[in-house]
């Protein structure tokens, strides 16, 4: 912990350490679906990847309040999650591309990524679909008496779903320590979401008489420091919440989404990415604080990026699952 | 002998129901039960009577109505350290619980490369005749039981239903059992008090015979153990199989029997197109080809939605008639 001088004079407290780690955590996000791109167009990556490019600081932000036993429920856009729950890239990558070190053995893909040894119930193809789990696990943690908190991450699309009514009900009838996080990336895959949205986001926790916060997603600290209040009172026994958290997507609806003009404007991705990078706008405030050098944000790159290149290598080298692997793991 | 007292002890199949979910939560501070209705008015058709007053409103939980809400809840609480009983108050409404049993339920196991397991029942109704018209009379176990990494159960005595039920709570994969409502207290029969369970995937033979195999499932066992019955006076000796669970499918039972009789009829009370009976008649036709005398016959409920009119309801059921007709025919007595 180190205190230091803001430029508006202001003392503050900062633990230096704590933040370097949660900007390592954002550029590995970064730079694991980037090669994630690469690894799609140099067609050596089955099937497609929904890339978390530019709500970095929302797993993050998010994760960082959580221990490791806590769970987190993820969605189709769910690499970032995984991997700011504790995920190590080598075995992301192993699953990505369909190999037997995956979290998963491989039978998971993508979008399934799940680890009981840190808490991740699972990634989710259907939109909305892990609402139900997040609340049941929140469920057994209330009925277990055992202080764990459950997280729902879902995208503003999900919010279109009825079970989000249905548990957010529950959740709230019965004081489960479960929160809800929407991260508002405006678009429901290539539709804007005020096309499909009546009224506003957050009204629909609001009905229920859930606490609800909005915070820019793209300022790590601010999730991080509100997401903290929130699973404070969840552990407290006072209930869920619902977090939304405004950002944006910087790829497509997946890596195979292009050419995007149709549906959205290449001047505001640019603004987004230009002048709302969540990276840059972290590196900023650190300097502004004075507390680094700026060149230890160039250090951590470099090492994140070797992480990357040997874990893609480790995937790449890792075998496929064994054949008659097919039909075991249908039952338990 | 104290013995014999508790031997012929009866129970109506409700009973036996609420006896296993009883000792199981007894057995189990995990296991719980949430649904509509479930606690102080012990569901509709009162099967659960007394669980709330023994067990409290913390394991007897009263739902919204929100069938895919509290399956889903179930799923996650499953998968983090409870054994949920889901009370889904008529069959009609898994409709609205299909992505949480189907995407979900039966897929995480699969999914996280048997990492994450999903110790969850789903109970249920089956079963028309009941006048309650298209929504609340259908049989729609098939449609679980086309899904890999559902296990569902269908039983048709108190003794089965008790036996199976707490292997279905113990069972650490996503169980769904679908109960007769018709039978709960028309069916009486004999319940051990003891703990018992029974293995899913192996059926009962619930009378023996020789002469036609008939294959049922819930209340068309009884139908089929009447209309066997009463072919015995035209000297037709019958023998009825119950596979007691749809999947896992005890195969070899049937086909056995098949080859030792030649001739078969598998009879169920979901619908005939693409439904229980064409899996099992596929089944015997495959595995007793060369020993059958007759093409395997099936008799679901008729391709129809389930009429409110009792006098078209009853047309769409097989029943003893109709079942002792079928059985003359395939064996050239008419």
């Amino acid at each position: 912990m180190t205190n230091k001088k803001k430029s508006n004079g202001k003392q503050e407290r900062i633990d230096i350490e704590f933040w370097l780690e949660a900007y390592e955590q954002m550029v590995k996000i970064r730079e694991f679906e980037e090669k994630v791109n690469e690894l799609y167009l140099s067609a050596k990556m089955p099937g497609l990847s929904h890339l978390y490019n530019g709500q970095e600081a929302i797993a993050v932000g998010v994760c960082q309040t959580l221990n490791i036993d806590d769970y987190i429920t993820s969605t189709h856009r769910g690499h970032g999650h995984c991997l700011a729950k504790g995920a190590t890239v080598d075995r992301m990558f192993a699953e990505l591309l369909g190999k037997v070190d995956g979290y998963c053995r491989g039978k998971g893909g993508s979008m399934h990524i799940a680890d009981p040894d840190t808490g991740n119930l699972g990634a989710n193809a259907i939109v909305g679909g892990s609402a139900g789990i997040a609340t049941g696990a929140a469920f057994s943690a209330k009925q277990l008496g055992n202080g764990r908190v459950a997280v729902c991450f879902f995208g503003e699309g999900a919010l279109a779903q009825g079970l989000f009514y249905e548990t957010m009900n529950m959740a709230q009838l019965w004081k489960l320590p479960v929160i809800y996080v929407c991260e508002n990336n405006m678009y429901n895959e290539y539709t804007h979401y005020s096309e499909s949205t009546a009224g506003e986001l957050v009204d629909r926790a609001k009905a229920f008489d859930i606490h609800t916060e909005i915070v820019d997603g793209q300022n790590v600290q601010e999730v991080y420091e509100v997401t903290k209040k929130l699973v404070k009172r969840a552990r407290n026994g006072d209930g869920p919440s619902f977090l939304q958290a405004d950002t944006y997507r910087y790829y497509g609806h997946h890596v195979g989404d292009i050419n995007r003009a149709y549906y959205r404007p290449k001047k505001e991705e640019e603004d987004w990415k230009n002048n709302r990078d969540p990276l840059t706008l972290m590196e900023n405030w650190l300097l502004e604080l004075g507390v680094v050098d700026k060149k230890i944000f160039a250090e951590i790159n470099k090492e994140v990026i070797k992480e990357i290149e040997a874990g893609a290598e480790f995937a790449i080298d890792s075998p496929y699952p064994d054949l008659d692997e097919v039909d075991q793991h249908v039952y338990s | 002998m104290s013995t014999v007292k508790e031997d012929i002890r009866e129970l109506t199949f409700g009973q036996a129901i609420n006896e296993a979910i009883s000792e199981e939560m007894r057995r189990d501070p995990t296991v719980f039960v949430i649904g509509e209705d479930v606690a102080e008015a012990g569901t509709p058709f009162k099967v659960l009577t007394g669980l709330v007053e023994e067990f409290g409103t913390e394991r007897v939980i009263d739902s919204p109505i929100s069938e895919p809400g509290i399956t889903g809840l179930g799923v996650g609480a499953a998968m983090t350290g409870m054994r949920p009983i889901i009370d889904i108050m008529f069959g009609d409404f898994i409709t609205l619980t299909m992505d949480q049993m189907v995407n979900q339920a039966a897929k995480i196991h699969y999914m996280s490369g048997g990492k994450w397991k999903v110790p969850m029942v789903l109970r249920t109704t089956m079963g028309a005749t009941r006048r309650s018209a298209a929504q609340h009379s259908q049989s729609l176990h098939a449609w679980f039981s086309h899904i890999p990494g559902l296990k569902v159960v269908v039983p048709s005595t108190p003794y089965d239903a008790k036996g199976l039920m707490k292997t279905a709570i113990r069972d650490d994969n996503p169980v769904a059992i679908f109960e007769d409502k018709l039978m709960y207290s028309t069916i009486k029969g004999h319940v051990p008090e003891e703990d018992y369970t029974i293995p899913f995937g192996v059926a009962d033979i619930k009378r023996e015979g020789s002469d036609l195999t008939i294959v049922a499932t819930s209340s068309m066992v009884h139908v089929a153990l009447d209309a066997a019955k009463s072919l015995e006076e035209i000297e037709l000796s019958v023998e009825v199989i119950d596979p007691r669970t749809t999947w896992p499918l005890d195969k070899e039972t049937m086909i056995d029997s098949a080859k030792k009789t030649s001739r078969a009829i598998v009879i169920d009370e979901g619908h005939d197109q693409y439904g229980v009976t064409a899996e099992i008649a596929s089944t015997i036709a495959d595995g007793a080809f060369y020993y059958l005398d007759a093409p395997v016959k099936r008799m679901g409920a008729m391709n129809v939605p389930v009429p409110f009119s009792p006098v078209l309801e009853d047309l769409t059921v097989p029943t003893i008639d109709s079942v002792v007709e079928m059985v003359k025919t395939l064996c050239g007595k008419v």
